[in-house]
């Protein structure tokens, strides 16, 4: 059993640049609150950990099935609004909130499915952008139940100190994403979902032509994707303790679209890499406040979402696949005859030594 | 009440069919989401306040500059950043949404976030059958009237129109035939990106003219074209006064209305997709069924 795992290790991992690369990514992450506790840094990562749940989540549902759906707040918001509700009229505690919240939004995602199994492509987009808009205008037209604009405040916080909230974050961060990267994976030999969403999103009628029930298998991405955009709405409201409209708001739905689309879409990590580039810069330009040249009123951090936009269509003009994408086809190249990924300065495939020029 | 309601169902009927016929217009020719649109409309108010009150200019020349520069800002912005990505579907949506927040961090940086208003094209009002209505809303069903019609024409009976058509048909076979496709798409650019500056320049004094004011007409037409599927132009037209209707009738008519008008009118939308699945007058292609 060891034996097996130290195997796998050196040939799944070790032996390619890219897993090598994540592998000790997430492991110096375990170590951050070793190196500093300051409050600021741990609370932008928690909030990054979370936005990354809810990235790999988007991933899930628009990348595989290709089905792009402008309306992934609607999950966020639909478990952020349950664990708030069912903290202020029943009293619950987070570790039983969480969990229904996520169920709630595995709920929200099947009644989203009704009308995105009917249609495609744009239309889907569309009809998915109007879902947390519509669910927006009925929270600020009962303002009594819902808080209205200003949301439900006052929820007890994730755990007692910034530390733990790391650690959960992280966690839970690191599982969901596993656990999604595992399903969606098409070389595993456990699960077949991923080679079937990929089949899906390359020609559904080609799919469905060989006995897949794609119907089936949609419902399951939107469920899946569901639960963890939830996981992620149930543990943001917690940390932050408020549930507002911002968690609807289609400024959201959007960022996770920029997050994956920059980070490369249809991969998973490259949604973890595009919520970890394009946060921090965030943060970063929002902190900068020094004059655009000396002696102005006008400051960098006023120019951050002006900055920000140039970022993102300087990328996708000249990287339309996707930063991690590229870099991948930088660092990996995938062997001709076995299909086995190789580090790029290989000169012969690892596994059957085909020349790789 | 009922006139009143009336001619504000017919006013933001006809604004939503301006912005909603331009965007199914590029939709329908190079099948692109254009989230920019109505940033367009949005620049186009904007420069109506700033040649007016900050140039002092009068009326024409106003209209007569920013109709132009929206239009030259639109072509600009495709030629750079949009042609050569036209393939990839999502991307475009991206890059186009990150234009439309590029534009209004500019008017921020220009002018603020401030509250602006523009000049009424024209004062006063008239009344019929004893309510009051503003010359302005008159003008702005006139103009409404007149510019689709204008559109009709061109359309359906000049030489441009029907490439166009042929375009949005089948671009490889309108190639084929000898139709400079990448010539007609920034054509239809330049007519969707002038679309929305009339839109613009027409509302800019009924609506608040502010740095987010594109974001709430964006949702509505999207769901207006989808409504009456997407790239027909009939069935943008007909879903504009569908929503329009819908909407000034919740205003009109609901407690706490203000709040439920989008969610009523996107709801209005979910369902008729839900019955039926292409829209009002879309068109399904033989490869896209399913």
């Amino acid at each position: 059993m060891l034996r097996r795992l130290f195997k796998d290790i050196q040939g799944e991992i070790l032996a390619i640049p890219g897993r090598l690369i994540a592998l000790i990514f997430f492991i110096l992450l375990f170590f951050i609150p070793l190196i500093t506790q300051e409050y600021y840094i741990l609370f932008v990562l928690i909030l990054i950990n979370i936005f990354v749940i809810f990235a790999v989540s988007w991933d899930f549902v628009s990348g595989y099935t290709g089905q792009v759906s402008f309306g992934h707040a609607f999950f966020f918001g639909v478990a952020a609004y349950t664990v708030a509700l069912l903290n202020k009229y029943l009293g619950l505690q987070p570790w039983a909130t969480i969990p229904l919240g996520a169920v709630a939004a595995t709920l929200a995602g099947v009644v989203m499915c009704l009308p995105a199994l009917r249609l495609r492509g744009p239309y889907l987009s569309l009809v998915t952008l109007a879902m947390p808009l519509i669910l927006l205008g009925i929270i600020k037209a009962f303002p009594d139940v819902t808080g209205g604009e200003h949301g439900i405040s006052g929820l007890p916080a994730l755990s007692g100190s910034r530390m733990s909230d790391y650690y959960i974050a992280l966690i839970a961060m690191l599982a969901s994403v596993f656990i999604m990267w595992k399903l969606t994976d098409s070389k595993s030999g456990l699960v077949r979902t991923g080679i079937i969403l990929h089949a899906i999103r390359e020609d559904e009628i080609a799919a469905r032509a060989t006995g897949i029930n794609t119907i089936r298998y949609k419902l399951f991405a939107f469920i899946v994707g569901g639960f963890f955009a939830g996981l992620a709405g149930g543990i943001y409201a917690h940390f932050l303790k408020i549930a507002g409209p911002a968690t609807l708001d289609m400024t959201l739905s959007f960022q996770v679209i920029i997050w994956t689309v920059f980070g490369g879409i249809v991969s998973i990590y490259g949604a973890v890499v595009g919520v970890y580039v394009l946060y921090p810069v965030m943060e970063l330009l929002r902190q900068f406040n020094v004059p655009v040249w000396p002696g102005s009123e006008m400051m960098f951090s006023d120019l951050r979402f002006l900055i920000f936009s140039g970022m993102v269509i300087a990328i996708l003009l000249f990287m339309p696949e996707g930063v991690a994408v590229w870099i991948r086809d930088k660092l990996e190249r995938e062997c001709p005859r076995c299909k086995l990924s190789n580090a790029s300065w290989r000169r012969t495939c690892r596994a059957c030594g085909t020349s790789l020029y | 009440m009922f006139q009143a309601f009336v001619v504000q169902a017919l006013v933001t009927g006809g604004v939503y069919a301006l912005l909603a016929v331009g965007f199914s217009l590029i939709f329908g020719v190079a099948r692109m989401v254009n989230l920019a649109h109505t940033s367009f409309l949005m620049l186009a108010a904007y420069g109506m306040f700033y040649t007016t009150y900050r140039l002092g200019l009068d009326v024409f020349t106003a209209i007569l500059i920013s109709l132009v520069a929206t239009t030259i800002i639109g072509l600009v912005s495709y030629k750079l950043f949009i042609d050569r990505i036209r393939e990839h579907q999502v991307t475009v949506m991206l890059i186009t949404l990150a234009l439309a927040t590029i534009f209004q961090e500019s008017m921020i940086l220009a002018f603020g976030a401030h509250f602006r208003e523009a000049p009424t094209l024209i004062t006063g009002y008239v009344e019929i059958f004893a309510v009051k209505v503003l010359y302005q809303h008159l003008l702005t069903i006139a103009v409404v009237a007149v510019v689709l019609l204008g559109m009709w024409l061109l359309l359906t009976k000049t030489k441009l129109g029907i490439a166009i058509r042929a375009t949005a048909q089948d671009a490889e076979i309108a190639n084929l035939m000898g139709i400079n496709v990448s010539n007609v798409l920034l054509v239809a650019m330049g007519i969707a990106a002038a679309l929305a500056a009339i839109a613009g320049i027409v509302v800019a004094p009924l609506w608040v003219v502010y740095p987010y004011m594109w974001m709430s007409p964006l949702v509505m037409i999207m769901a207006i074209v989808v409504l009456g599927g997407l790239g027909s132009i009939k069935g943008s037209l007909i879903g504009a006064f569908i929503i329009g209707l819908v909407e000034v009738t919740v205003v009109f008519y609901l407690p706490g209305g203000a709040f439920l008008r989008g969610a009523i009118a996107l709801l209005t939308m979910v369902i008729i997709l839900v019955v039926r699945p292409e829209g009002l007058y879309g068109i399904v292609f033989e490869e896209e069924r399913l």
